[in-house]
């Protein structure tokens, strides 16, 4: 059967690992290739690698670290961070990316979902989708959830799995942070919703949120950042536990 | 030796490329006909829409070429896919080296199949060393059902082929370069074939 996947998520500022909450306090949590190869080395199922560097450089350091990641890690693993074309997308497949995750510029411009996914096919197209609930009712943000829209979230979910979208990654910014579980509740619409596959973000405290966003939240995917960076979860363990759970995961 | 990845505008050769360099040998990509034919080991990659990509493929007239290489080949996801005799996706008719028609999951389950699968019922050389049931990473909607061709099984809203092999020809639909080090021992395998196949 197919698994779930368990998917850490990097934070890369200046081509290197960052580490903080809620993006304060940044402090440098080493090179990013090693780090990747850590978490491949112990079972992770694919990686995602967010750049939030606003340097001029960025577009080519980050290539070069995409690069550099394509040859040491043997998973598949998605970038995101910045990417607003074709052109940015070319030059991140063509260093050995797998996948790219765009945000808000699918929001500027949803044209920009059909062109990816007809240039390099829906499966390296993943849109990540920010959302908050605001009176009942989820409201995508934008610019990593400072910026409200007025669109909501399943609609736009609806939207960019039309337009050729090959995964959905949710991130709840009322669970980000808090280390209280997923958004479990949104998280089962969306995928009864749309027949692409969801990726839970925001929340994860401990193992057995995993587990609830897998069997109540109905996810393909669950990612997390910090309780894998600050080794609060260590990812066989967590493993264990879920097939423990009856999930199906990849050991 | 000397291995050739195809390249022809719709494969991640980089990751490819990176896979064979972590196992220790060195491959080269190119669309030259001499080469190709030359090349002891061929691996022909492919993501993205079949119709698009079989188009790209006869522009270079590699479409008559490669069904008639005598050497070990191996079609990997969409590259498989080209091999058979035809795919539901844009309607696109194929190398016809499997007589196999490639067709698109229902909507019963998530389209596209993405992540970790297991392969089993493993028949060839090709899986030495791989135990029934490992995981492979797979990403694709089309697959190709049962048949006499079929090597290895993957179960996904079915039971189907997930590996292919007919004479010197090969196809996997999983990414064997990024399943991790059980991929790059497939990879390795089939770098290790003997060169009559």
């Amino acid at each position: 059967m197919l698994t779930k996947r368990i998917i850490p998520c990097l934070d890369i500022k200046n081509g290197r690992t960052v580490k903080g909450l809620n993006f304060l306090d940044l402090k440098d949590a080493g090179n990013p290739v090693e780090l990747a190869k850590k978490y491949s080395e112990t079972g992770a199922d694919e990686l995602v690698f967010l750049d939030i560097s606003a340097t001029e450089e960025r577009r080519k350091t980050l290539a070069n670290l995409v690069k550099e990641v394509a040859r040491a890690i043997n998973i598949p693993f998605t970038v995101g961070g910045g990417i607003s074309s074709v052109e940015d997308v070319a030059i991140l497949l063509n260093n050995g990316a797998d996948k790219v995750s765009i945000n808000s510029s699918a929001v500027k411009r949803p044209e920009l979902i059909n062109e990816l996914a007809t240039k390099f096919g829906s499966q390296c197209v993943v849109v990540a989708i920010d959302a908050k609930q605001i009176d009942g009712k989820w409201i995508v943000h934008l610019v990593g959830g400072k910026e409200p829209t007025v669109i909501e979230l399943f609609d736009w979910a609806k939207e960019v799995e039309q337009r050729g979208a090959g995964e959905i990654l949710f991130t709840s910014m009322n669970n980000d942070g808090t280390k209280n579980g997923f958004a479990n509740e949104a998280l089962a619409i969306l995928s009864e919703l749309v027949n692409i596959p969801i990726i839970a973000s925001g929340g994860a405290g401990n193992s057995q949120h995993f587990a609830d966003t897998f069997i109540h939240g109905k996810a393909d995917a669950a990612l997390a950042a910090s309780v894998f960076h600050f080794q609060e979860i260590e990812i066989p363990d967590l493993k264990q536990f879920l097939k423990k759970e009856n999930i199906q995961i990849r050991l | 030796m000397k291995i050739a990845i195809i390249d022809y505008g719709a494969g991640n050769i980089q990751s490819i490329l990176f896979a064979i360099e972590r196992i220790g040998f060195e491959a080269f990509v190119t669309n030259d006909w001499n080469l190709i034919k030359s090349a002891d080991k061929v691996i022909f990659p492919g993501v993205g829409e079949a119709s698009s990509a079989m188009e790209k493929l006869k522009e270079s007239g590699l479409n008559i070429l490669i069904p008639t290489l005598k050497q070990p080949v191996l079609g990997i996801c969409l590259g498989m896919q080209l091999m058979c005799k035809s795919s539901e996706e844009g309607n696109t008719k194929g190398l016809n080296i499997f007589d196999v028609e490639i067709i698109k999951f229902s909507n019963e389950v998530k389209v596209p199949q993405m992540g970790w699968n297991t392969i089993y019922n493993l028949k060839s050389p090709l899986f030495k060393g791989i135990n029934d049931n490992e995981y492979m990473y797979l990403v694709h909607s089309f697959y190709a059902p049962k048949n006499s061709n079929a090597i290895a099984y993957t179960d996904y809203e079915t039971e189907y082929a997930t590996a292919l092999r007919k004479d010197n020809f090969y196809g996997v639909q999983f990414h064997p370069e990024k399943s991790g080090i059980h991929g790059e021992q497939i990879l390795k395998n089939f770098l290790e074939l003997p060169i009559n196949y």
